[in-house]
């Protein structure tokens, strides 16, 4: 699942945290120097042997480096700052990708035609393009972190927040929830493709298809018979559960669970099964009476799904 | 009583006895813990938030266990959970806050030269609150049933019953207790302030730690209260389905982060100026000179005390909000650095200006300020909102909050321990334990909580059971671990040092030559305090005034005997410290005990929805409460008055705006105030937040304006009648002061089902919509005022017929006529609004 450094803020591919690195830069050094300067006056006052300083130094010792000091710094600093404070703008052309936080995953819908495509826990974005995000939540808080990309940005049941994202590299990289959310709270991740535009709109029409036909008959119809579309939806079957993620093109995605494991057969085979274990407190329950090998066929069904 | 008779060893022999006989603490299994000196009370209340602060480090031990390496599973997500939610909140209400408030009722009577603290009583009550709902927040981590929803309880996910059980209850009930008792311990310290200081000590001659106790505790007064009041509606939704934090139903989430965070970021400074306090005490001692900057250093505290309340929204920097707002947040987050660095730079320049002699108290100031710098410096960083956009709920935040934590709580109350042990214990701590001590705690604290930086910004959020292999902070959270079990280490030492002083030799009176008045305190204490109540002339006056250790040792200053055999203290000007009373205090006594355990017993039945017995218990609490008034207050004294020595002569008995009794029940009602206007910023929040509020449509009908109306008339009536009460009874018309406060009983009570009339033949429905709730939930507040209003205004009227109150002693229905006022404003606010402001908007 790739190397480390996929989600840090010194691994930026955005523009807002191209911004934030270099922010933490400068502002790190100014702290270091700040810090031995005040190091040093300590020590230097405990350690001089000399004529101690008389009381109109000391005032002056105060007004200066207590009071006029940190009033200039500060204000340079908040000059310097406010101008990233402002909202980006996302004029009429910028990419809408709605994202909604549920417990413990996440719904991503992009807008188009149809009424657009809807998708889960895998977040695709074309380098250049702005992208303006729409972040909502299904159940309780949540908070959308991309830290290559951008800030984060809550998620809050009743409101509808907007997080305007600018990529400029290609590459895989993840997002995680940011807001404690409950027991899988640590088990909320996603992963980000950063794609060239022309890959972007392929992929995205790829996804606006329906489902492939199954590769594994068996499977699909162990799907049908646990009652899996009463949550999930597979467009183009009978499948239209609109709780659970889409899994229309689960089978193209790049990890399972929520940015949790790898998506190959076996993984598949043991979530579907014993969700729960996996992830726990996950609306999603266990199906003991499930076999074994049922639970292979639809993961082999689910895998086909590309 | 002379400067001469105080020459006589026999008269002062005798006087000692006396006072000896009247602060002789009760003995006996049980009857011990009926004690109300501040000097045992305050040593319990030490010792049990000590006992907590172990507990909780122990609870963030077991998680540094489970994030040493990625994807450990010692523990699981559900205990995790409750590891987190519980360590954070033990630290600050069950540690950081009760600690400020347990070393402040030691200190503060010896720092003014005071017997005692005006109510003992209510320290007493306080702390066993305190003991009481402390134990039942952090026992339930043994049952599996501690709150796991993080130590700020967001809603909904705390809310909805069908995703949290019972922690969230036992958060929200047992700290509600907590928060009361913290509360009762700041209206104690202020009154203590400023009402109990020695003759002389004007405002500007206080020692620096008793003006940071009035600046800290006047926050807790105005913090907390939104806190109980966000308690209040969290409840009402979980318990009855009251949808305040329900989007679904016309509520937002988002009230509840303003609601916590408007306690929250005080609470930052309400636990670390009590730090820069010590160092105020510690330093000028230790630089043998006075502080260079006493105004500035005034100045600085109100000053930071006052920008601490604008900043709260730096909390929710990535909730959405709309920019202008965090231009201006980041701007006062930014401020609020400035007077910090102002009371940094004091100290630094005393020690530039002084003579400094090195001690082990000394290296954890200097040790503390190096990690609280470094916190601060941080701390300014995340103000800037495109920076904590990054950093925000990440281990940044994590480290960052430590530092500040560390380097300005824990570490200076280390120093302050070995400052000060020899003040409560009469013995040094060992230089040799507590220096390596500092050392390994200062390595423990860095190698712990520096890595964190790095491990956030790399991708970690905070309140994870576990991480990735993929994210690469492996070996940065293996680094904390192992700092954290060092620094566990470091507190270990600690307490072996202090295990160790019972076998060591008293040391020296005074024994770090300080000049401020606490360090009258003799090897040998007595129960008493001080000797003689000194006159006080300058800011250090065992410096500066003249052979004063030996004056107050020897009876020469005031109050220097107890011929009647009463615990009393002196009681001053607010501004100028002229005496005007002296002031009989309560005795040991089992009712504040008793007091604590019946309220106690309300909200831990309440956690459990066995509302009946809880409503025995609040019966219970009632009686009690007013056993307590009757016994124990404004009693009618058995003479006039009673020389203080040097010739002058103080009433018993004072009642109005100087007396301590009046002081109390106005600054009780500030705080009751404030958690009201909680209340009503919640109704006033919806409005602004939702387009269609109040809502319109069937189901949805106000309570009109004709019933509120009624009730704010009743109430207005109820208020007139006690103001005219206590005219008419201070100028003798004892009849007619009844006749008036039965009226006012009658009025008070009237107003009950006036109030809620409204709301009731509306048939407004408080689950169905926010707005029906936050109109009953200030209808009920409202109208459960109205009903204390009636206890207390028959309670006046009791104590006019029992002969306990005459117009020559009338504290009683001066109290009474304070609570009418907020009572009536109370009223105005509350049926203005629900019920003209539906007709105006």
């Amino acid at each position: 699942m790739g190397g480390s450094g996929r989600q840090s803020l010194f691994a930026p591919f955005g523009v807002e945290a191209r911004y934030q690195l270099s922010l933490t830069g400068w502002l790190v050094l100014a702290a270091a120097i700040i810090l031995v300067g005040v190091l040093a006056l300590s020590i230097t006052g405990i350690r001089r042997k000399g004529k101690p300083i008389g009381h109109q130094s000391g005032i002056r010792m105060i007004w200066w480096l207590g009071a006029v000091f940190p009033t200039v710094t500060l204000f340079a600093l908040l000059v310097v700052t406010l101008p990233a404070m402002r909202p980006i703008v996302a004029g009429v052309d910028a990419l809408k990708i709605a994202v909604t936080g549920e417990q413990f995953w996440w719904r991503v819908g992009y807008a188009g035609p149809q009424g657009g495509v809807v998708t889960a826990n895998e977040l695709r974005v074309p380098v250049g393009r702005t992208v303006d995000l729409r972040l909502e939540a299904g159940d309780v808080l949540h908070s959308f972190w991309v830290p290559g990309l951008a800030g984060k940005m809550d998620m809050i049941p009743g409101r509808t927040n907007r997080l305007v994202v600018r990529a400029t590299k290609a590459g895989v990289y993840r997002g995680q929830c940011a807001e404690f959310c409950g027991l899988s709270h640590a088990l909320m991740a996603f992963d980000v493709v950063a794609m060239e535009p022309a890959a972007f709109d392929a992929w995205l029409a790829r996804e606006a298809a329906g489902a492939a036909a199954p590769v594994d008959a068996a499977g699909a119809a162990a799907f049908a018979r646990h009652g899996c579309g009463g949550c999930h939806a597979v467009r183009g079957t009978d499948a239209a559960g609109m709780i659970g993620p889409d899994l229309t093109h689960i089978g193209a995605r790049r990890s399972l669970g929520a940015g949790m494991q790898p998506m190959t057969i076996p993984n598949l085979a043991r979530f579907v099964r014993d969700a729960p274990s996996v992830k726990p407190g996950a609306r999603m329950p266990a199906y003991p009476q499930m076999t074994p090998e049922e639970a292979q066929a639809i993961a082999r069904y689910l895998k086909g799904l590309a | 009583m002379s400067l001469h008779a105080q020459d006589d060893p026999a008269l002062r022999e005798a006087q000692e006895d006396r006072l000896r006989a009247v602060w002789k603490p009760p003995e006996g299994l049980f009857l011990r813990w009926t004690d109300t000196n501040n000097n045992r009370v305050g040593v319990w209340y030490v010792l049990t938030a000590f006992g907590f602060m172990l507990f909780a480090g122990v609870l963030a031990l077991i998680m540094r266990a489970q994030l040493a390496a990625p994807g450990n599973d010692l523990v699981n997500a559900s205990t995790f959970n409750q590891l987190f939610t519980l360590h954070g909140s033990m630290m600050m209400f069950l540690f950081a806050v009760p600690m400020f408030e347990a070393v402040s009722i030691i200190l503060l009577p010896q720092l003014l030269g005071a017997r005692d603290l005006p109510f003992p009583r209510l320290s007493a009550f306080g702390y066993w609150s305190f003991l009481i709902g402390g134990v039942f927040v952090a026992g339930s981590i043994f049952f599996d049933a501690a709150p796991d929803g993080g130590w700020f309880m967001y809603p909904p996910f705390t809310t909805r019953t069908d995703l949290s059980g019972l922690g969230a209850d036992i958060w929200m009930l047992g700290l509600s207790f907590i928060e009361v008792s913290s509360v009762a311990a700041a209206v104690e310290l202020i009154v203590g302030v400023l009402k109990c200081r020695p003759p002389g000590m004007r405002l500007n001659l206080m020692p620096l730690y008793a003006w940071y106790i009035l600046v800290v505790a006047v926050m807790i007064l105005f913090a907390f209260p939104p806190l109980i009041a966000g308690d209040l509606l969290f409840e009402m939704e979980r318990l009855l389905g009251w949808p305040f934090f329900d989007a679904a139903k016309g509520g937002d989430p988002i009230l509840w982060q303003h609601l916590f965070w408007i306690f929250g970021h005080p609470e930052v400074y309400i636990v670390f100026l009590p730090s820069i306090a010590l160092f105020a005490m510690l330093i000028p001692t230790f630089a043998q000179r006075p502080l260079v900057g006493y105004p500035w250093i005034v100045l600085a505290a109100v000053g930071t005390a006052f920008l601490s309340f604008g900043l709260w929204v730096h909390h929710m920097f990535a909730t959405g909000l709309p920019k202008i707002s965090l231009a201006f947040f980041s701007a006062a987050s930014e401020a609020v650095a400035i007077p910090t660095a102002v009371q940094i730079f004091a100290f630094i320049a005393t020690l530039w200006a002084g003579r400094v002699v090195w001690s082990t108290p000394l290296l954890y100031a200097v040790g503390s300020v190096a990690i609280f710098v470094i916190g601060g410096l941080t701390g300014v960083m995340v103000a800037i909102a495109p920076f904590d956009w990054q950093a925000h709920d990440t281990y940044f935040i994590v480290a960052h909050l430590h530092y500040v934590l560390i380097g300005g709580t824990l570490l200076p109350l280390f120093g302050g321990l070995y400052y000060y042990w020899p003040l409560i214990t009469g013995k040094k701590l060992s230089d040799r334990i507590g220096r390596t001590a500092f050392w390994v705690l200062f390595a423990g604290a860095n190698l712990t909580f520096f890595p964190m930086h790095l491990s956030g910004l790399m991708g970690m959020p905070r309140r994870v059971f576990t991480y990735p292999a993929e994210l690469g902070i492996g070996n940065l959270n293996l680094a904390s671990t192992v700092g954290s079990y060092l620094f566990a280490f470091g507190v270990l030492l600690v307490c072996v040092d202090l295990a160790l002083s019972p076998r060591r030799a008293k040391s020296p009176r005074n024994p770090w030559n300080a000049g401020t008045l606490e360090w009258l305190a003799h090897p040998d204490d007595e129960d008493w305090g001080i000797r003689s109540v000194p006159l006080i002339e300058s800011r250090y006056p065992i410096w500066e005034q003249k052979d004063f250790v030996q004056k107050v040792d020897e009876g020469r200053f005031f109050l220097p005997d107890a011929e009647e055999g009463r615990r009393e203290t002196i009681v001053t000007s607010v501004i100028d410290a002229r005496p005007v009373q002296v002031l009989r205090l309560g005795a040991p006594s089992a009712v504040p005990m008793m007091t604590a355990i019946a309220l106690g017993s309300v909200f831990i039945l309440t956690t459990y929805h066995l509302y009946t017995l809880a409503l025995v218990g609040a019966a219970a609490t009632l009686a009690l409460v007013l056993y307590w008034l009757w016994t124990g207050t404004a009693e009618i004294p058995e003479k006039e008055e009673k020389p203080i020595g040097h010739g002058m002569v103080m009433p018993l008995y004072i009642s109005g705006g100087s007396a301590t009794g009046w002081w109390a029940m106005f600054i009780t009602m500030l705080a009751d105030a404030t958690a009201f206007s909680g209340l009503v910023f919640g109704y006033y929040f919806f409005w602004t937040v939702r387009p269609e509020f109040p809502p319109t449509g069937p189901g949805f009908d106000g309570p009109g304006v004709l019933w509120p109306m009624v009730a704010l008339a009743l109430t207005a009536a109820s208020w007139g009648a006690t103001v005219a009460a206590r005219e008419t009874h201070a100028r003798g018309g004892v009849g007619t002061a009844r006749i008036l406060l039965a009226f006012g009983v009658v009025a008070s009570l009237a107003a009950i089902p006036a109030g809620l009339a409204g709301p009731w033949l509306s048939g407004m429905a408080p689950k169905l919509h926010v707005y029906p709730a936050i109109v009953w939930t200030l209808a009920i507040w409202t109208v459960a005022h109205s009903g204390v209003g009636a206890i207390a205004q028959g309670y006046a009227l009791a104590r006019s017929i029992a002969g306990r109150m005459t117009p020559r002693y009338d504290a009683d229905v001066r109290n009474v006529t304070v609570f009418m006022h907020f009572m009536l404003f109370t009223a105005v606010v509350t049926y203005l609004t629900i019920g003209l402001f539906p007709e105006a908007s």
